[in-house]
């Protein structure tokens, strides 16, 4: 049987604010242990929240971002359970009343065709805190500096069919946030995690299969392979005449494998009402209008952009888009050198695949964006070719200096005189008899291919620094002569 | 150095406060007299829970130096009780639970802050109802509280120890907190006044939650014009409490002396019917008829789901007590069974031995209240019936400018009388569960006595307007001595 896959996501963002959701204690990722935990996040007895006012601002651009109803009135709730990292005994949330409502994120690929995803809803809530298993033998540590941080969940309608679609799904949402700058889209830090609601049916039915929830995924990477190897648990089940229990799931990444958490039956009973703390949340229009007015680009606007004023592929824009600094990066790039689509092969190619090698982020690359347009630039002018850029490249990565430097101090410059390039074609010519048979003896159409030896020899005898355009223009002459 | 008067627990805040400004006494030597009172009379009494005598004289010494300076600050020197339910840097809170027994604060509660920064003497931390659920005092971790006047009664509850300390003259003053009745209700069957506040007025930043949305602390004092003091201190926005209003605060002792003639006061029929006994009703209708002496005129006023208010409250509170005693888990702070095998087995120990039984009832009931299934019927529905009882206020206070009433149904029981009969207990707050339900400002003042027994006359007042009900009171004083009988010598 054809199976058709159904995926919804539920996505977790930390919200980059300075301050935890309901107190003032701080945000920052790796003080020691309980360190940035105040007399609220340790819910001491009597302590009271109060509303962050920046979380709601954060959220609503989210929400005014993909186009949703913003909650003029929103009502935090509690949900009820005991855990020992969860301090009051329940996680401050809301349920009926989100900040945000329905809106939609559109998935556009390489052809500009796009996909709507529907939202159903945002909410804003707190974060818990840790437990820490290994360090204490027999016990547990619990850690509250994250307890209280906030986040806005994110949930989908049911629309993604393949893990790909949830990957990119997961992507333009992480895109937003950080085009927004609501979140610091750390996944190593758990700024965004996900859990991925799954299930199968046959192709061609429009009632939906039971679904498990695989809870916890905090990579592109682990997204993709767990919603497949749960696709595949639940096509062989179903293909075994077996069901599927409605549950929970983890995914072990290290087994690549999904295991049952706990099952419906288990789950607990939240008890959510309102929190009596907290009055509702009233938002007023010209928070709204204020908001609207200071957001910046969005991913999908600056993907048309960099298609229409650079001319560039929706693929490449797509690509570079993805990650607001690479975009940024690129864009300062292509003004430097004036080419954007030299620019956009070099970020996406040598300057990604460099960073990618050393584990940097593009923030932290050694060359900037100036340093990189200016070597470009002495690619367009002629001074070196293609090929050696990339040594210069790799210079500039491994030792620093400037293009220009490097350049003349290991004189790479491009020899493009063509009186001393014709001299060492005559030398090359007159050392290869036998090619130059071949090359006059065959077809037009064949010659192409032969010249190919020519070139590299001529290449070999200049260091590389020989124009290979003149290396080219010349040769014809002469073996066409 | 002046001999201590033997007469000083008798004083007013007011007599207090200018005889620390004219140096007539220091507030060492008045925080000495009132010590001793404690040591003489509270290991019968029981009224606090913890006494920390150096602390109380070395405040008063910062008082005096404070005094030496010029400063008048209201409560300059004065030592006041703080209900065990306010959190104190540094000094255990216990809320009157076995949970909370070890339980030493790093803050103070907003409360304490404010009275201390007015120059307030903590004498000590009194005595409640286990999380403040009860109405008499006897499900306290450290045993009931006497009645002062009949030692074999109970005080009432929840803030019972902060009533009899007052009462007894063990303190000039006391805060208290209510939730469903626990100021007024313990202030009427001790013989003293108190005043639950407008919802919002005084900050809860520090005030160990029991149901969020109705509980507000207020003070206990021995005349309105006392306790007028007290509030001018304990009230305003605090931003660390986001409930707590924006109001404008008024000079509360400013309206005391105005007459009350023309005054309206509305008398629900429901609250005189059949159901209240008629010695209680004669002693109501006594202190109305001075009302009416002084000018005031009485109204015929219904307030149709009154029935409903207590039910009601005892979803609603339940409810969110479950949600609020949910951080007394054993991991971070106050009581942790002992060798517990597993998560598990420490939470449910550590609950089942730090809670006493009324608590670990509420719970119950509003766990079960909340849950799936059974929110709308109980839950949803009880909120509903909350809008219409305020609703009936409001209406109400569009005819009249005070609704009066009895307090409590009856003076004080023998202790043990309904231990065994929870809703019996819960009865004890028919009378004052409706104001807590609709948020409004409701003080008890002592009306008399049957059987050498203090009751109390309840008046309630509009949204924010606890001046009229202070001057109503306080006028109520000025021609009757209700408020000054003492039960001891």
């Amino acid at each position: 049987m054809q199976w058709e896959t159904v995926i919804g996501l539920e996505v977790h963002v930390q919200l980059a604010t300075q301050s935890k959701i309901f107190s003032g204690s701080s945000t920052a990722f790796g003080a020691a242990p309980n360190t940035q935990a105040n007399a609220v996040d340790m819910a001491m007895p009597g302590t009271l929240p109060v509303a962050n006012e920046q979380a709601f601002h954060s959220a609503i651009l989210f929400g005014l971002a993909i186009k949703a109803d913003i909650t003029r009135t929103s009502v935090f709730e509690r949900k009820n359970y005991f855990y020992p990292d969860l301090p009051k005994g329940y996680q401050t949330t809301q349920l009926e009343k989100p900040i945000v409502g329905a809106g939609t994120i559109e998935l556009i690929d390489g052809d500009n065709n796009i996909r709507n995803v529907r939202i159903h809803h945002a909410h804003l809530e707190e974060d818990a805190g840790k437990s820490l298993h290994e360090d204490f033998h027999g016990m547990t540590g619990i850690d509250l500096n994250r307890a209280g941080t906030p986040l806005i969940e994110i949930v989908t309608e049911p629309d993604m069919r393949s893990a790909a679609e949830a990957v990119a799904c997961f992507k333009k949402i992480h895109a937003i946030v950080t085009y927004l700058g609501i979140s610091d889209g750390d996944m190593s830090q758990g700024s965004l995690r996900c859990d991925a609601n799954v299930s199968i049916r046959p192709v061609g039915s429009d009632t939906l299969g039971t679904r498990t929830e695989t809870k916890n995924l905090n990579s592109f990477k682990f997204i993709e392979k767990a919603i497949n190897v749960e696709v595949a648990r639940q096509i062989d089940l179903l293909e075994d005449g077996k069901s599927i229990t409605q549950e929970t799931r983890l995914y072990d990444s290290e087994k690549n494998e999904t295991r049952s958490m706990r099952s419906k039956e288990e789950a607990n009973d939240y008890r959510y009402f309102p929190c009596p703390d907290l009055l509702p949340v009233v938002i007023a229009e010209e928070t709204i209008t204020a908001l609207q007015n200071s957001m910046p680009e969005l991913p999908d606007q600056k993907m048309l952009r960099f298609q229409n004023d650079y001319g560039l592929s929706a693929y490449d824009a797509g690509l570079l888009v993805e990650d607001r600094t690479v975009a940024e990066f690129f864009e300062a790039v292509a003004q430097q050198c004036q080419d954007p689509k030299l620019a956009a092969n070099w970020v996406m190619g040598d300057l990604l695949a460099y960073l990618n090698k050393a584990d940097l982020s593009i923030d932290q690359s050694p060359v900037d964006a100036r340093a990189l347009g200016h070597l470009i630039t002495r690619i367009i002018d002629q001074t070196i070719s293609g090929k050696i850029a990339k040594q210069v490249f790799e210079v500039m990565c491994g030792d620093g200096g400037t293009a220009d430097e490097i350049i003349e101090t290991q004189g790479l410059k491009q020899l493009s005189d063509s009186s001393a390039i014709e001299a060492l074609i005559d030398q090359v010519i007159a050392n290869s008899a036998p090619q130059v048979a071949q090359y006059r003896a065959a077809e037009p159409d064949k010659r192409k291919k032969l010249v190919g030896y020519f070139v590299g020899q001529v290449m070999k005898m200049s260091q590389g620094q020989a124009n290979p355009g003149e290396v080219n223009r010349i040769l014809a002459q002469k073996l066409n002569a | 150095m002046t001999k201590p008067n033997t007469e000083l627990h008798n004083l007013t805040i007011a007599e207090l406060h200018s005889g620390l400004q004219q140096k007539q006494f220091s507030s060492h030597e008045l925080t000495e007299h009132f010590l001793q009172r404690i040591a003489q009379l509270d290991t019968e009494l029981n009224c606090f829970i913890s006494v920390d005598a150096e602390r109380a004289l070395m405040l008063a010494d910062e008082a005096d130096q404070r005094l030496a300076n010029g400063d008048t600050a209201d409560l300059l020197g004065i030592p006041i009780a703080q209900k065990d339910i306010f959190c104190t840097r540094g000094m255990r809170t216990s809320c009157g639970s076995k949970m909370l027994d070890n339980f030493i604060p790093p803050y103070d509660a907003t409360v304490i802050a404010r009275m201390q920064q007015a120059g307030a003497v903590m004498l000590g931390k009194t005595n409640m109802d286990e999380f403040a659920m009860g109405s008499s005092n006897e499900t306290s971790y450290y045993g009931p509280v006497k009645n002062p006047w009949n030692t074999n009664t109970v005080p009432g509850g929840s803030s019972g120890g902060s009533a009899a300390a007052v009462a007894a003259r063990l303190a000039p003053a006391a805060t208290g907190t209510d939730t469903g009745g626990s100021i007024r209700q313990p202030a009427a069957l001790c013989g003293i006044t108190g005043l639950k506040p407008t919802y919002g007025r005084v900050s809860r930043y520090g005030m160990i939650a029991f149901a969020s949305s109705l509980d507000q602390g207020g003070p206990m004092t021995r005349s309105a014009a006392d306790a007028a003091v007290l509030l001018n201190t304990m009230v305003g926005h605090d931003p660390l409490d986001s409930t707590s209003a924006h109001a404008e605060c008024p000079d509360f002792t400013k309206q005391l002396p105005k007459s009350i003639k023309g005054l309206r006061i509305g008398l629900p029929k429901e609250y005189f019917d059949q159901r209240l006994n008629t010695a209680m009703a004669d002693k109501v209708h006594e202190a109305l008829q001075q009302l009416t002496a002084l000018g005031a005129e009485l109204v015929d006023i219904e307030l149709p789901n009154s029935a409903l208010s207590v039910p009601a409250y005892y979803v609603i509170a339940p409810a969110e007590a479950s949600s609020n005693l949910s951080r007394f888990d054993g991991v971070r702070y106050g009581y942790r069974c002992e060798n517990p095998t597993d998560l598990e087995d420490m939470y449910t120990r550590t609950r089942s031995e730090g809670f006493g039984d009324e608590v670990k009832r509420r719970i119950l009931v509003g766990a079960y209240a909340l849950s799936a299934g059974y929110y709308d019927a109980y839950y949803r529905k009880a909120q509903q019936i909350r809008r219409l009882i305020k609703e009936d206020f409001v209406k109400a206070f569009e005819k009249v400018d005070v609704i009066a009433g009895p307090t409590s149904p009856s003076p004080a029981f023998a202790l043990g009388a309904k231990q065994s009969d929870p809703v019996e207990m819960y009865l004890e707050d028919i009378y004052t569960i409706a104001v807590n339900l609709a948020g409004l400002p409701g003080m008890s003042i002592p009306a008399g006595f049957i059987d050498k027994m203090p009751v109390g006359l309840q008046l309630v007042g509009n949204y924010f307007d606890e001046s009229t009900i202070l001057n109503t009171a306080h006028q109520y004083q000025q021609v009757t001595d209700w408020h000054q009988r003492s039960p001891i010598d």
